[in-house]
């Protein structure tokens, strides 16, 4: 029955997926310790940053159809706990990234605990004021830098030799990967069940028994979770942040458009719409202005939402059946 | 007036907020020790309160648009501030050009903003409200057109800040104490002079009731014989339109780029979800509750924490009104 | 007999209307209760308050001798309260089979293993009728399959208490039947069951008892027969 196969079991058992994803991830380390160019070590990091975003954004925005306009402050947040822990204490990577989950899995549940009740519209306005909200408390935070920013120092040889970069890329590898593992189990457990019913129509769902607050609650400290983790090794990577570069409006786009554009009802979809999207972005970054660069991914967006809501597996499934 | 840090990094000192410039002036009048019979610290406070009731008046012109839109046709227009952005440079476009007064400039731009909120939301419609599913989608779509509007006027005029030429901006009256700068209050009576407008438009006239009934009953409408549909195009135009008034009022007030909508954004909605989703006389008073606060704290604090503030208006009054809206409409 | 529902004092009130005004009302376990009343006279109220969608005002509701008030709806699911909604709300996105197994995940009392869900939402689906359309979407269904599919998805919670929230509106007199004989095997299986319904037709086939409200009170609770010939009933009905 798979053409009949509902778009939320693709098919392909667990067993298999985990073997891939850990293929996935083997093959693409062993690559890079071939690659001498630090060049395919950044673009690879930005390409693996953005799954990380859209795949934590889908599964809030997706699965239960609340749309994170937040994704700017989650991440800047990520990044400046990173920054400032990194000051204080000079933590290793690895803690900085759990330290940023943390504190945005927090900000997640204070956010879904205020406004999750509502309909889903003053939860997407209230994460848009989130984001202007933390740029006014960053810039006003002189510790890390305040509105002029701050230098990171990042160190010049890996824990793993190889180069920093390299390093942080092998790092923004595991978090992608990890994220769509998550994505995927979240997905196709009783949870997963429980967000398209609440996506669906949220009075069915709770008089069919789904506790819908706590559910949309925990799928929000997770998704802001995942959207910090994305953020904490930011510092390292720009080795210069500021509050414009954190707070990045066309990383708040990008990380709606991808998902939209690649399909938010499975897993695959924000993968593809990431790996696709800062692809043509990265490309079209050489030959056009950055400008005409965003407005093109606006414009993108705009034609997934308006022309394929399903996006580009809806396009698929579609022509199959 | 709030001011991101970017902004007054920008903009010269003089060209700055009220709530500095009174500083500095009281500064300098603490200095020189003039005497005017009132308790400094009074005065300081009066003057903010007074900047705030001008600036809530503008905030309100911007937030009348929302309370249209999203209070009363319940479409989450995330990009209107956007429209008020490119209605101050339409604005600027006028008044660089032929010279001509900003206010009247914001005036011959209504039927144009009415026209394209009308194409706007025949999009809308076919896209999202007809298929039924425009929760997810229809909040991206206007996401994507706040985003493509702000680049779409990076590129045609550039991330300069733009400024207007008019008799009303410098001059300052001042009566007791007070300061009353006119490129502040001109705003402030245009804008109440336009909300009390659509207040009439929408209680007397027969398209104003229809538009206040489809936001109560869309299937009583049908039953009166008026097409919901076309009633909402209309509203949405009109909600559209007053961007065209606010952006005059804005460029008037402050230097203008195509990226300070988003500023607005979260101040615009606390006020109309504050006010109470499509009252007029709730957002009024949001307006000036919010203005008067961000005013006060610039004096006492810093400017800087403004765009705070719209945020700890919006997040208890949506926990507090959780309640009430989940009633309603769950 | 105790009573399996035990309404008593329910009061809601909308601003300064009042919905539903100090209703009592008991059912026992087993019983087939019919609930009449013009549009308006709250019996959508009653629902909402009783499954717990809206909260009410006053009085107290108990199920099985659980109180029930302060609890949020899915609760109310997960101890035996399953309602249908008057217009079919299914999760459209999902499969006819996946729109049962998300009350099969939810609502149960224990949890049930993959195989178990299926098994459990297929014999539910061949009850209504529905198995050959398992792999389908809500939207592809004709009226009257949405109509079981929204009864078969509040049956998988594996209710005490089923409130049928007019289940019939817009049906042929054939499909009409269909539903009442669907309901009476419900019935059969040990399920309370209260139906609101305007076709009276269905109502006295189906009711036990009948219960009528009029402006948020109940003015008639009997045998079906003397409930129609109430002249308070009858005056609400026909006019004066």
């Amino acid at each position: 029955m798979t053409g009949d196969a509902p778009l939320s079991r693709p098919p392909m058992g667990t067993l298999a997926f985990w073997c891939w994803a850990a293929a996935f991830t083997g093959v693409v380390y062993l690559a890079g310790r071939w690659v001498t160019n630090d060049y395919v070590f950044f673009a690879g990091y930005i390409v693996l940053q953005y799954v990380l975003l859209a795949t934590a954004w889908n599964i809030l925005g997706g699965y239960a159809g609340y749309v994170n306009f937040g994704t700017a402050a989650f991440f800047a947040i990520g990044a400046y706990i990173s920054t400032a822990l990194n000051k204080w204490l000079g933590l290793p990577l690895p803690v900085l990234i759990l330290a940023g989950a943390a504190v945005c899995g927090l900000i997640g549940l204070l956010m879904g605990g205020l406004t999750l009740k509502l309909q889903g519209v003053f939860f997407s306005i209230a994460t848009l004021a989130l984001a202007i909200v933390t740029q006014a408390l960053i810039t006003n935070w002189e510790y890390v830098g305040g509105a002029a920013g701050a230098y990171v120092i990042r160190p010049s040889r890996g824990p793993l030799g190889g180069s920093y970069v390299e390093y942080l890329f092998y790092t923004m590898l595991l978090l992608a990967t990890l994220a769509v593992c998550i994505a995927r189990t979240v997905e196709r457990s009783a949870a997963g069940y429980g967000l398209a019913a609440i996506r669906d129509d949220e009075a069915a769902a709770e008089a069919a028994g789904v506790p819908t607050m706590k559910l949309k609650v925990a799928t929000t400290v997770l998704s802001g979770a995942l959207m910090g983790a994305a953020g904490a090794p930011l510092p390292f990577f720009v080795t210069y942040l500021d509050p414009p570069s954190a707070f990045n409006l066309a990383v708040a786009v990008n990380t709606i458009a991808m998902p939209l554009v690649g399909g938010t009802a499975t897993w695959i979809g924000p993968v593809i719409g990431a790996v696709l999207l800062s692809i043509v972005q990265e490309a079209a970054m050489v030959t056009i202005s950055s400008a005409v660069n965003l407005l093109l991914v606006g414009l993108i967006m705009i034609g997934f939402i308006t022309l394929a809501p399903n996006g580009i597996m809806g396009l698929l499934r579609g022509r199959r059946r | 007036m709030p001011i991101s840090a970017s902004f007054r990094r920008a903009i010269p000192a003089a060209s700055c907020s009220p709530a500095v410039v009174d500083k500095r002036s009281r500064g300098k009048r603490a200095w020189k020790g003039k005497p005017n019979g009132m308790d400094p610290l009074l005065e300081l406070l009066l003057n903010a309160v007074v900047a705030g009731l001008l600036l809530g008046a503008f905030y309100a012109a911007v937030a009348v648009g929302i309370a249209i839109a999203f209070g009363m046709l319940d479409i989450p227009n995330l990009a209107h501030p956007a429209f008020v952005v490119m209605g101050a440079f339409a604005v600027w476009l006028l008044n660089d050009a032929f010279g001509l007064d900003p206010i009247l400039a914001g005036i011959l731009c209504l039927p144009p903003f009415f026209l394209l909120g009308v194409l706007l939301y025949q999009a809308y419609y076919a896209c999202f409200e007809s298929r039924g599913d425009n929760a997810l989608q229809g909040l991206a779509f206007f996401f994507g057109i706040l985003f493509v509007t702000e680049v779409v006027l990076i590129l045609v005029i550039g991330a300069d800040y733009r400024t207007v030429a008019a008799p009303y901006i410098g001059p300052n009256w001042r009566i007791g104490g007070i300061d009353l700068p006119l490129r502040m209050l001109v705003p402030a009576l245009v804008s109440l002079l336009m909300i009390g407008g659509l207040h009439l438009l929408l209680t007397r006239s027969f398209i104003g009731r229809a538009i206040l009934a489809v936001s109560q009953d869309p299937l009583a409408l049908q039953l009166m014989g008026a097409s919901p549909v076309r009633t909402k195009r209309l509203a949405f135009g009109l909600s559209i339109a007053t961007a065209a008034i606010a952006g005059a009022l804005l460029i008037i007030i402050q230097p203008v780029e195509p990226s300070i909508g988003r500023e607005f954004i979260g101040r615009a909605f606390a006020v109309v979800v504050l006010g109470g989703m499509g009252s007029f006389v709730g957002m009024l008073m949001a307006a000036m509750v919010l203005g008067v606060t961000e005013s006060l704290v610039a004096t006492l604090f810093s400017p800087s924490w403004a765009p705070a503030i719209a945020f700890g208006f919006l997040l208890p009054t949506l926990a507090i009104r959780a309640g009430g809206l989940m009633g309603r409409k769950l | 007999m105790a009573a399996l529902l035990d309404v008593q004092g329910l009061g809601k009130r909308f601003g300064g209307f009042t919905a539903l005004a100090d209703i009592d009302l008991q059912v026992a376990a087993g019983e087939r209760l019919g609930l009449i009343g013009p549009n308006g006279s709250g019996k959508s109220t009653f629902v909402n308050c009783i499954s717990g969608t809206l909260r009410h005002d006053s009085g107290r509701v108990t199920l099985g001798g659980q109180l029930l008030d302060a609890l949020p709806p899915h609760q109310r699911t997960r101890l035996g309260l399953a309602r249908s909604f008057q217009l079919p709300r299914p999760f459209g996105s999902l499969t006819v089979a996946e729109n049962l197994r998300v009350p099969l995940l939810y609502a149960g009392a224990t949890k049930l293993s993959d195989a178990e869900c299926r098994e459990r939402g297929m014999a539910l689906l061949g009850q209504v009728g529905l198995a050959d359309k398992a792999a389908q979407r809500p939207r592809e269904l004709t009226q009257i399959e949405q109509r079981k599919l929204e009864l078969a998805r509040a049956m998988a919670a594996g209710p005490r208490l089923l409130i049928a929230d007019e289940s019939m509106a817009g049906l042929s007199n054939a499909e009409v039947d269909e539903i009442v004989d669907l309901l009476l095997r419900l019935n059969g299986q040990g399920v309370t069951i209260i139906m609101i319904e305007h076709i009276m037709r269905a109502v006295m086939a189906f009711s036990q008892r009948l219960v009528c409200f009029v402006a948020g009170r109940k003015v008639a609770d009997g045998l079906p027969e003397e409930v129609v010939r109430n002249p308070e009933v009858e005056r609400a009905y026909l006019g004066e």
